[in-house]
């Protein structure tokens, strides 16, 4: 992995007053993001103006396409052709995008989606908050196949995440997807932009080896193939079929096995290395409050007042949702009481605390359809009952 | 002037499109519906995908409409359209009109492969493109309908959109669809009687509604169908019929051809444009217009 310094162009240094949106824009730019194709949707479009208006000036291309089918795999073209890609969608338009995510996963190919959540499903609430997609993003291709999840809870982390999610998905070869939602993404704060020479960036593993040896998917030590610049006179051949190391298809049970265990063992075997996750006074913690995105922030309160009554409570707020934190949840499920997971949604990451638990501590569910937050009482009635 | 006088087409009393709506000040596409619904009475369902009009008609119990409306996903008004009008005909009912409504990016971009197949199979529904120039729903976004030079979001100031409007109506002409017109908010009475005679073919029908965005385009709301009528008579927005995607008819003759700078010049959307720009966007109406009138004289 070869890291270096931001490329000052792209970053916009100094202490701003932005929203997600706008972030996640900045966050692209500074993490050497040059190339967007997208398509205007609630609640994520400002990421498409910012960039509309910014590239130009940076200097890469913004290209506003006809669909979200049409972004992706405009998406994945740059990618190959040797581009930081990103693109920003919501809702319906991260359903269109679903075969081509697929697609960008068999390809191993490194791009960046944000999806920023709105009420679902369908075209359900455009312009209010929803988190119903976080399984979507893991299982919504057909398929086996494994992605990096990222959820910010403050437009200074869409700006950070955004940055990681590119360094991953150039360490991985893989979509890193960035799952804010309509709070997030609206929400005005203090972004504090660092100079370009202390903001770390990941260059893509290039092979400069001989011509006649390249293999596009052979597995480096790292299990993640090198890929080749356009125009470089190397050949390759890609292909969504199930292929083997030189990329050529080969229609067969074995092939199948070694293709498919080999895009969900990247990610599995890094895993480690890819999860990160917030804790605080989780040592004692009779209940841990598990949360995400907008989510974390509202159970916040509800813990500052359990702790007030009196009650021993940790929170766990998860920076990568997927891949799941499973050791770490199974760690704590040793210890204690119960955890409470309050999500806008009618139960999603509730479903993976409970298999990682497996039955040691239970998960209590706080549901909420979207469209607004937590009533920060709710989860605090949440956490009185899961501390008896 | 003269030739509108003799328009003598009197609009039906009847609304269908009634008060309580969500439309912005001086909002073509609300007018463009209102006088739609006129010509095809209350046995009419309407198909709309994401755009203006799926907003406009309000919350309960405000819904401005007395007809039916299916709101379907953003890329499939025509084939939920086909989906109803076969549904429909196998419960018996060959009387009912269904109607696929859709903005300008529903139509000339995320819905054009849903269209262009309703329209290959010559499906029975009725197609109409209420054209406001860009996604105004998600807060004025560049389409494929936008002209060129129009400043939007995604097309900013010293970005402008170098690319002309897409000819959506030679796209439907090369279907051979039996009936295609344009229409404009400011001719009620031609739009009522194309409307009126879409109704009246079988087979897949296209209106193009000409439906000015005072928000969108930065105008001001009282020059909407002033607007909707200096494009008519600049040739920017010529008004005529195709039938079976060779039959041309010129609706609106212009003799007097108008320049197109006054008609830029009531739209902030316009306003950075330097003269050379404008020039572009002149000989572009020109070529057109030479075009059409060409056809039009072939058929």
């Amino acid at each position: 992995m070869k890291k270096v310094k931001a490329d000052p162009k792209g970053v916009l240094t100094g202490a701003h007053y932005l929203d997600g949106d706008f972030a996640i824009a900045e966050g692209a730019l500074a993490a050497g993001c040059r190339f967007f194709a997208g398509y205007p949707i609630t609640p994520s479009t400002e990421t498409a103006e910012r960039f509309a208006e910014r590239i130009p000036f940076v200097g890469g291309i913004f290209i506003q396409m006809e669909d979200e089918i049409a972004s992706i795999t405009a998406l994945i073209g740059a990618a190959w052709g040797g581009r930081k890609v990103m693109t920003v969608t919501s809702g319906p338009g991260f359903s269109l995008m679903m075969e081509n995510i697929g697609l960008a996963c068999m390809m191993e190919t490194p791009l960046v989606i944000a999806n920023v959540q709105r009420g679902g499903p369908s075209t359900g609430l455009p312009t209010l908050v929803g988190q119903g997609d976080m399984m979507q993003v893991r299982w919504g291709s057909h398929g086996d196949y494994q992605i990096i999840a990222l959820s910010p809870d403050s437009p200074q982390e869409c700006f950070d995440l955004t940055i990681r999610a590119f360094n991953l998905s150039e360490i991985y070869r893989v979509p890193v997807f960035i799952m804010a939602d309509e709070c997030v993404g609206h929400m005005h704060e203090k972004v504090v932009i660092p100079p370009a020479d202390q903001i770390e960036v990941v260059e893509r593993k290039w092979y400069d080896g001989p011509k006649d040896k390249y293999l596009p998917y052979k597995p480096d030590k790292d299990l993640v193939p090198f890929m080749v610049k356009a125009g470089d006179g190397y050949r390759f051949h890609t292909t969504g079929l199930t292929h083997d190391e030189r990329g050529y298809p080969v229609i067969n049970a074995e092939c199948q096995d070694w293709n498919v265990r080999h895009l969900s063992d990247k990610i599995t075997k890094n895993a480690d290395k890819i999860i990160k996750y917030e804790e605080d006074q989780i040592d004692k913690a009779d209940v841990v409050v598990i949360s995400y995105g907008i989510t974390s922030r509202v159970a916040y309160r509800a813990v500052q007042l359990a702790r007030k009554a009196g009650i021993k409570v940790g929170t766990l707020r998860l920076i990568t949702v997927w891949p799941f934190p499973e050791k770490r949840i199974a760690e704590l499920a040793k210890k204690v009481k119960a955890f409470v997971v309050p999500e806008l949604n009618l139960g999603q990451i509730v479903h993976e605390v409970e298999r990682c638990s497996a039955g040691q501590a239970p998960a209590v569910l706080v549901s909420h359809c979207g469209g607004w937050v937590h009533d920060p009482e709710d989860i605090l009635k949440a956490i009185k009952e899961a501390a008896k | 002037m003269k030739k509108e006088k003799k328009m003598t087409l009197t609009l039906p009393v009847e609304e269908y499109a009634g008060s309580g709506n969500l439309a912005c000040q001086g909002c073509g596409a609300g007018l463009a519906m209102r006088y739609f619904l006129k010509a095809m009475g209350p046995r009419t369902v309407l198909c709309i995908p994401a755009c203006c009009w799926a907003v406009i008609d309000g919350p309960y119990p405000h819904s401005s409409l007395s007809v039916p409306i299916y709101h379907c996903a953003f890329e499939a008004a025509a084939s939920t359209a086909t989906g109803v009008k076969a549904g429909l005909e196998m419960v018996g009912d060959d009387k009912t009109t269904v109607v696929a409504w859709a903005g300008d990016g529903g139509t000339f971009d995320i819905g054009l492969q849903a269209l262009s197949g309703a329209a290959e199979r010559n499906d029975d529904i009725l197609y109409v493109c209420y054209d406001n120039e860009a996604y105004m729903n998600t807060g004025i976004q560049r389409s494929s309908a936008t002209p060129y030079g129009a400043w939007t979001t995604t097309t900013p100031v010293k970005f402008f959109k170098n690319q002309p409007k897409k000819d959506i109506n030679a796209i439907m002409a090369a279907h051979r669809i039996p009936y295609q017109a344009t229409a404009s908010i400011s001719y009620p009475e031609d739009l009522f009687k194309k409307a009126k005679k879409a109704k009246g073919v079988k087979g897949t029908r296209f209106l193009h509604i000409y439906a000015p965005c005072p928000t969108g385009w930065k105008s001001r709301p009282e020059d909407a169908v002033k607007l909707g009528r200096m494009v008519i008579q600049n040739c920017i927005f010529p008004l005529y019929e195709i039938e079976y995607g060779e039959k041309y008819t010129l609706n609106i003759k212009v003799k007097d051809k108008k320049p197109i700078n006054d008609y830029l010049k009531l739209q902030g959307r316009f306003r950075h444009l330097k003269p050379d720009d404008i020039q572009i966007m002149q000989e572009e109406v020109d070529r057109n217009w030479a075009r059409l009138l060409k056809k039009c004289e072939a058929s």
